[in-house]
């Protein structure tokens, strides 16, 4: 406990630093990157979301703590990834789809018309369940999207590879071989260098939609330490089948269920205590199951 | 008892010896097809090979046709063929994979534009050939003023391959897999970024795939061309010439010439060749194009 305190307070008198290094040395006009340093809190507010005719999620309220792991749990089909995706809205782009309530990122309501996408973008990150990096090389799966979005100065590129390579801990694995197709890396490592590609944008929420379930045990393991060493510079939250995963490493879970034909956020909180001492019958029974 | 499950055995047996033998006769049909398949292109290229082979030469390549083209060489057709090939896919791959890009990627398939645009494709894949031959006669040549021309057999060409070059290379491109695209929307990459790095690329198999089709279409070609690119036998000198491709070569000599048929079949095996030379060279560009990636 008094470890996990210092590295939080040491991580933050970096970042204090950080910032005013950042405030000395750089114009006004560079002051979001510097906004961007703590994690936000995500708070959704009777988000609800339909494809057509028929309703994903109903009203749903979810607070996800900033810089902590908050977990999705739920049977498959009751809308877990439409939620997830509404918060770096590429549900936008889904035919059909509408989302309606509010969703705070910090404290912006990114539904709001006014919200700037490329922003939000950037500062969501999101990983998907299937492994998904490009057909290019793996040092151009990083290097590609932050020429893109005009970071294209060769040093400090060539840093930031070599320094979220080694934060997903690929570097020792592949630094010999940057210039291979990123297909060939295994299941694991592409998912870790997928992980990787969206740390390069340096987000401050990242959404996980099971990240592991394409993985095999062992592979699955490394992620899961991955996401766990996230925190609290990151504020995550992760979609997953694994009860006893989402217990390992969520500090909150929030279980998402079938209500009459719809699905809900029937109830969240801290993990222990979503475990332990659940309220609404179907969290009860969903994580005795768990343990039985 | 013992006698029965014998019975009952034997029984087993003879419904498997039955369908044993069903499943014989269903695969010997789908291997008789698959061989027939196989030995279409085989019988062509033989029946016009025995005829054309004995003709073909260097000479035959390099030499310009004489008695009407009933002995001599196709240089010019040859030429002319190539010439026309340029212009009709110099036009084609610009404007269709703009056309396949703008399907693809801008609407969706069932929205009104998406359908107005694919149902003017389909209309325009089944329109016969002599229609688009007379198109371009009226259009191209009388109304441009190009006249019996290598632009205007191209051009018109170009009218009737890209709506096979346009559906093919659509499909190349939808046939990128989700995955990257949605990985490039969480990137917050630009539409221009992802089209040029990862769709293009990932596609550029199938997008040769698609030329190679439509270059096999384009060269097959005759009716359009006997109205739009003319019949003379000269090389040409310039696009503004007539110029007769090897298409028309083949059919005026097998139609109008008494005496023309092994010269031809001659024509018919280069054109051949040409085509399998074009599928090759393509198909190793394809791979090597993604190897570098
Ligand atoms: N693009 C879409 N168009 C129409 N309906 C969709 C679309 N995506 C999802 N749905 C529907 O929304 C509901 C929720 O789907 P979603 O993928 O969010 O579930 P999930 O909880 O993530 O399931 P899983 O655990 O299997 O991934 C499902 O009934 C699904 O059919
Ligand atoms: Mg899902």
């Amino acid at each position: 406990m008094y470890d996990e305190i210092s590295k939080i307070s040491a991580l933050e008198s970096d970042q204090t630093e950080k910032l005013h290094n950042k405030q000395a040395i750089l114009p006004p006009s560079t002051k979001p990157s510097a906004e961007r340093i703590t994690a936000p809190p995500v708070s959704l507010t009777n988000v609800s979301v339909r494809y057509n005719d028929l309703i994903a999620i109903e009203q749903a309220n979810l607070d996800v703590p900033a810089g902590q792991i908050t977990a999705l749990v739920g049977p498959s089909g009751c809308g877990k990834s439409s939620l997830l995706s509404t918060i770096n809205r590429m549900t936008d782009t889904i035919p059909g789809c509408h989302v309606s309530g509010e969703i705070w990122v910090g404290d912006k309501n990114i539904l709001h018309t006014s919200t700037d996408l490329s922003y939000l973008r950037r500062q969501v990150g999101m990983v998907f369940q299937q492994p998904n990096p490009f057909p290019l090389s793996i040092e151009e799966n990083i290097r590609f999207p932050l020429k893109e979005h005009g970071i294209r100065d060769k040093a400090t590129v060539n840093h930031m590879i070599e320094s979220v390579l080694t934060q997903v801990g690929l570097w020792p694995e592949v630094n010999s071989r940057l210039k291979q197709n990123a297909l060939r890396l295994s299941g694991g490592q592409q998912q870790r260098l997928c992980i990787a590609r969206c740390l390069a944008l340096k987000p401050s929420v990242i959404l996980f939609d099971e990240p592991c379930s394409a993985l095999d045990p062992l592979a699955s393991a490394t992620v899961e330490e991955l996401i766990k060493q996230l925190t609290p510079t990151y504020t995550v939250l992760m979609v997953t089948h694994n009860l006893a995963q989402a217990r390992r490493i969520a500090d909150h879970i929030a279980v998402c269920w079938m209500q009459s034909g719809c699905g809900c956020i029937i109830e969240s909180g801290d993990t222990e205590s979503i475990f332990e001492r659940p309220i609404h019958p179907i969290t009860r029974a969903f994580c005795q199951g768990d343990k039985g | 008892m013992v006698s029965n499950i014998k019975s009952k055995y034997a029984a087993n047996e003879l419904n498997l010896n039955k369908a044993k033998f069903k499943h014989n006769i269903i695969a010997l049909a789908i291997w008789s097809t698959a061989l027939l398949t196989v030995s279409l292109p085989l019988m062509m290229l033989w029946t016009i090979g025995v005829e054309g082979f004995p003709q073909l030469s260097l000479q035959f390549l390099l030499t310009e046709p004489t008695h009407a083209g009933r002995s001599g060489g196709i240089l010019p057709m040859l030429i002319s063929t190539l010439w026309i090939l340029c212009i009709c896919l110099v036009t084609v791959v610009p404007i269709g994979l703009g056309c396949a890009l703008y399907l693809s990627e801008c609407v969706t398939a069932d929205s009104t534009i998406g359908r107005i645009v694919g149902l003017s494709l389909d209309v325009l894949s089944g329109v016969p050939s002599i229609v688009f031959g007379l198109f371009g006669y009226a259009v191209f040549a009388i109304q441009l003023g190009l006249g019996f021309s290598i632009l205007s057999g191209g051009l018109s060409l170009a009218c009737m391959v890209l709506p096979l070059f346009i559906r093919t290379t659509e499909q190349a491109l939808r046939a990128c897999p989700t995955a990257y695209r949605r990985a490039a929307e969480a990137l917050d990459l630009s539409l221009f970024a992802f089209v040029a790095r990862i769709l293009l690329p990932s596609a550029a198999s199938n997008i040769a795939i698609a030329f190679i089709i439509s270059t096999g279409r384009a060269l097959a070609e005759t009716a359009v061309l006997i109205f739009t690119a003319g019949y003379v036998t000269r090389i040409p000198s310039h696009w503004s010439d007539s110029g007769r491709a090897l298409s028309v070569h083949i059919y005026d000599l097998s139609m109008n010439v008494p005496g023309g048929q092994p010269n031809a079949a001659a024509t018919a095996v280069v054109l051949m060749l040409l085509i399998i030379v074009i599928n090759l060279v393509a198909h190793r560009l394809s791979k090597r194009w993604q190897l570098l990636e």
